[in-house]
């Protein structure tokens, strides 16, 4: 057959076949034993021309819903933001993206150095003194900062507040399982980490305590007491945190966090259903050797020239196989490249003002929703996510605001049973006063509607 | 500082200058200090580049300049199936229906990428002839890990608490031991023999009552066949082990044999390789996971099912292992991926797998009389050559690997697989043609007589990169892993 990335052709295939001295590629096959061949084709779809599959698949992209034809107020660690669309022009030039791991420094100098900003950049955002060259998501990052806390402090319990992104949590499980290690939820109170409930259950078994900045409902905790609490114990604090959140917060690095980890996935990536996004792992000076996956460091070759290499690979899998810190090969090296464009196009400024511009329009929206009579949950200090109480199911008011052009936010009683009809909104710089007006007012008249008819 | 160096972005910044634009403000300016209470606000701001946008396009663009990747020039990396990232996933990824959708919209407004995550699994069980298919794991070793993991569950759900133990070959990627540490299993390492593959007796040895797994790639890291394969299952199976398939290496056998039918209980894919992912300078990946009927109930949740005509998600899945990625894998790959079995369907995938495994053995035989090659048998997908006979005479695999970077290509794999001395594993893929795979024989042939005659030469290789050889002890020694101002 001709397809147009096999360029074989059959004289080619000839006169290999020759010089290998036998008549057919079947001879090649020939050690599969036979009652185990596969005989014929895959009974899958028949092969698409170009135009014919560009078509099916822009009909299957239509049928969904996106954030570009919608005002989307769905966060929940996955946000719609300002993508500078520098990105993707930097990320489109193939030399990054059809290359692999820079095995070879010579020739992977570009991958490498853009990869070294990356770790400065983020090493910067979160006030920690080490980054690594990504993991692949928050969620795998919090569990792996978990268990290298456990391998550390050779303690076999975690102490998870319940403000920790639900599905973050669930992965922790999933890996603390695997390593025998016992994971027990801090509750919240009032929609931050109870301290109390810390106090309560921190023991000198904790291995670390974790916790999110700003935390699943979108509140600023006061993390430094938490850490305090956990080195008190001889625990590892472990700090997970949106890095965009960090152009005006307070660095996890100046508040007693050991480790900290997130999702750069608001710096220039594309929400892209869930993935693939891009984990971010930072540690402080001690643990530089126990940190999972790739590093890159800074050296010079035989002429005094500055390069860049993979480093401290007696960490890593290939190297140390069964001792190594972590299983992690492939990371998400291209969608790191793709943040630290966003975060040099947003740079010194735009990093604050963009973090700026999502607090004062999710204060906006909670003195809209509170001057409608809804009751804004939670009263600390926020981020870009305020909570709801909506009175009604909340996938009856999304299916409702959906009519409207508006993708509602998250079903808080999904997750946390005491918070059924609540709404978990996010407020990114993308939402106009427009689209804020118009949320407000949607849902203020459905309970409206509904209180009439419950009256 | 060296007149070469390329300026790191952090010193090509100047205050005032910037490369953004934001959204106007239009809801009303509140102080910081009303917003935000006193120790939450940042006292030093975060030191990121101050630069325009032509500045970054001027940036990116000197180190794309410095960087090989498969469309700058060969790049036969065994292990890593480096073929050809088709145009098409790039533009189908970017849809604005598929790149900016939500992964907690409701289900009723992405059933269309929902139809095509369930098209793939479909697609994907009988390419592997597993049963059930998921989509979550992130990549290869994550694959590996959550495989394990669904083992382990399936051994305590039968009370089976003893068995602690994974089987794992001396010749495989080190991801298969760290997976089954990360899993919490202890690794037990069976030898090869004489001929590349698994030593059966070995295997017959060590496995026993406490067998979790034999973690398998076939063809393996040295690219052959493991013929005995039906005797082994039979083995780890005859003690009530599972067996897992490592599915690194796939494009050597599509349409030629199918992990489910050798006896595999479960497989990893990594789709940035066999299905053109791409790469990505190292990821991002996507490593599904296939496993036969006993293995269902555990399969990270959720778990994708179709419900009168509708797609949904379902949750309640008690035996699940839980967890093992937010949300639902990488998406943005597996529809790559998904977009390239489209594009090449049943028959295309079958040429993939003829012409990938004859372009192997193609260079391996015009290679032959110039290396050793310590398995002379056909080989699958790719082939491993030793170094031996040039590190007599002073030159060693590294620096032939060096050399070839004159040439414009990427080397192989190098000291890889462990079993080989001065190893150099090589794996063309389907998607170069025969006037490319001659001309990197004919580079190879003429290292090897630069290696007789002018060792130098090839000793001191690279001479035309943009930097030669970089001092790695110095990098370990003291680590410099982050840009400081000076």
């Amino acid at each position: 057959m001709n397809h147009r990335y096999i360029p074989m052709t059959e004289t080619d295939r000839d006169e290999m076949l020759q010089t290998i001295g036998i008549t057919s590629v079947d001879e090649l096959f020939a050690d599969i034993p036979e009652e185990v061949r596969f005989k014929g084709e895959y009974k899958i779809k028949k092969a698409k021309s170009e135009s014919s599959l560009i078509k099916e698949l822009a009909q299957l992209a239509a049928k969904n819903a996106d954030a570009r034809s919608y005002a989307s107020f769905l966060g929940a660690g996955v946000y719609d933001h300002y993508k500078p669309i520098i990105v993707d022009h930097v990320i489109s030039r193939s030399e990054f993206y059809t290359a692999y791991t820079p095995y070879q420094p010579e020739i992977s100098q570009g991958e490498l150095q853009a990869i070294f900003e990356f770790q400065t950049m983020i090493c910067e955002l979160t006030g920690m003194d080490i980054a690594n060259s990504s993991m692949y998501d928050g969620g795998t990052a919090l569990a792996e900062a978990g268990t290298l806390a456990s391998g550390h402090t050779r303690r076999k319990k975690l102490l998870v507040s319940e403000t920790i992104h639900p599905e973050a949590r669930d992965v922790v499980q999933a890996y603390a399982f695997g390593q025998s290690i016992e994971v027990v939820t801090i509750p919240h109170k009032n929609g931050i980490t109870d301290v109390a409930a810390l106090n309560e259950l921190i023991d000198e078994n904790t291995a670390a305590v974790l916790v999110q900045y700003p935390n699943f409902f979108g509140q600023i905790e006061d993390i430094e007491k938490i850490g305090e609490i956990t080195h008190d114990n001889g625990g590892l604090f472990v700090v997970s945190s949106n890095p965009l959140a960090l152009g005006v917060l307070t660095p996890p690095g100046k508040l007693g966090a050991d480790i900290t980890v997130g999702d750069a996935q608001p710096f220039g990536i594309s929400e892209s259903f869930g993935g693939p996004h891009c984990g971010y792992f930072a540690v402080n000076k001690k643990l530089m050797r126990k940190v999972p996956g790739r590093l890159i460091g800074e050296t010079t070759d035989d002429e005094g020239r500055r390069g860049y290499v993979l480093t401290l690979q007696a960490r890593e899998q290939h190297i140390r196989r069964e001792k190594a810190t972590s299983n992690i090969c492939s990371n998400q090296a291209l969608n790191a490249l793709a943040a630290s464009v966003a975060m040099t196009a947003l740079g010194k400024v735009g990093t604050q003002e963009i973090a700026y511009q999502n607090i004062v329009k999710t204060r906006y929206a909670k003195n809209e929703f509170e001057k409608a009579g809804l009751n804004v949950k939670f009263d600390g200090a926020h981020f870009n996510e305020i909570v709801i109480d909506c009175k009604m199911p909340v996938k009856e008011m999304n299916a409702h605001l959906f009519t409207k052009g508006i993708l509602g936010g998250y079903d808080l009683g999904l997750t946390y049973p005491e918070l059924a009809n609540h709404t978990l909104i996010a407020v990114t710089e993308q939402r106009t006063k427009e689209e804020i007006d118009a949320l407000v007012q949607e849902i203020d008249a459905l309970v409206q509607e509904m209180e009439a008819l419950h009256a | 500082m060296h007149k070469d160096n390329q300026p790191l972005i952090f010193e090509n910044t100047k205050e005032g200058r910037i490369g953004y634009s934001l959204p106007e403000l239009d809801v009303p300016e509140i102080d910081l200090s009303e917003l935000l209470a006193e120790g939450f606000v940042r006292e030093k701001v975060a030191e990121l580049p101050e630069v325009s946008e032509l500045d970054i396009m001027r940036h990116y663009t000197a180190l794309s300049n410095r960087n090989h990747g498969i469309d700058s020039g060969f790049y036969p990396l065994g292990s890593c199936t480096m073929k050809y990232n088709p145009k098409i996933n790039e533009s189908v990824a970017r849809f604005p229906g598929f790149a900016n959708i939500h992964p907690l919209q409701d289900e009723s407004t992405v059933q269309g990428a929902l139809e095509i995550m369930y098209d793939l699994q479909e697609h994907l069980n009988e390419i592997t002839g597993m049963d059930e298919v998921t989509l979550q794991p992130a990549a290869g070793a994550h694959g590996e890990w959550t495989a394990l993991m669904m083992i382990r569950a399936f051994h305590e759900a039968n009370g089976d608490l003893e068995r602690t133990k994974v089987l794992v070959p001396d010749s495989a990627h080190g991801t298969n031991p760290a997976s089954a540490t990360v899993a919490g299993f202890d690794t037990i390492t069976v030898k090869s023999n004489e001929n590349g593959l698994v030593d059966i007796e070995d295997l017959r040895a060590k496995v026993g009552p406490d067998t979790a797994a034999l973690m398998l790639t076939n063809p393996n890291t040295l690219g052959l066949f493991e013929e005995d394969i039906l005797e082994m299952a039979k083995i780890v199976h005859g003690v009530g082990g599972k067996l897992y398939y490592d599915g690194a290496n796939l494009n050597a056998v599509m349409s030629k044999v199918r992990p489910g039918d050798m006896g595999f209980d479960a497989v990893h894919l990594n789709l940035h390789k066999t299905f053109t992912g791409p790469h990505g300078g190292g990821g991002p990946g996507s490593g599904p996971v296939g496993v036969k009927k006993e293995l269902i109930p555990y399969l990270p949740k959720p778990v994708l099912i179709k419900k009168d005509n509708t797609l949904t998600f379902e949750y309640d899945r008690p035996q699940s292992i839980g967890r093992v990625k937010p949300f639902y894998g990488n998406f943005g790959i597996y529809l790559r991926a998904y977009t390239y079995i489209r594009s090449m369907g049943p028959d295309g995938l079958k040429a993939v797998t003829e012409y990938a495994v004859l372009n192997a053995n193609y260079m391996m035989r015009r290679l032959e009389p110039y290396f050793d090659l310590p398995y002379s048998q056909h080989c699958k997908h790719e082939f491993v050559l030793s170094g031996r006979r040039q590190k007599k005479l002073g030159v060693r695999t590294l620096d032939m690997a060096k050399r070839l970077l004159d040439f414009g290509y990427h080397p192989p794999t190098i000291y890889f697989p462990l079993n080989v001395e001065e190893g150099m594993m090589i794996e063309p893929t389907e998607t170069e043609s025969k006037e490319t795979l001659d001309d990197f024989i004919e580079a190879m042939i003429q290292i090897t007589k630069e290696v007789e005659e002018n060792p130098e030469v090839v000793q001191n290789a690279p001479h035309t990169t943009v930097i030669s050889r970089l001092d790695e002890t110095k990098a370990a020694r003291q680590p410099v892993l982050r840009y400081i101002k000076k």
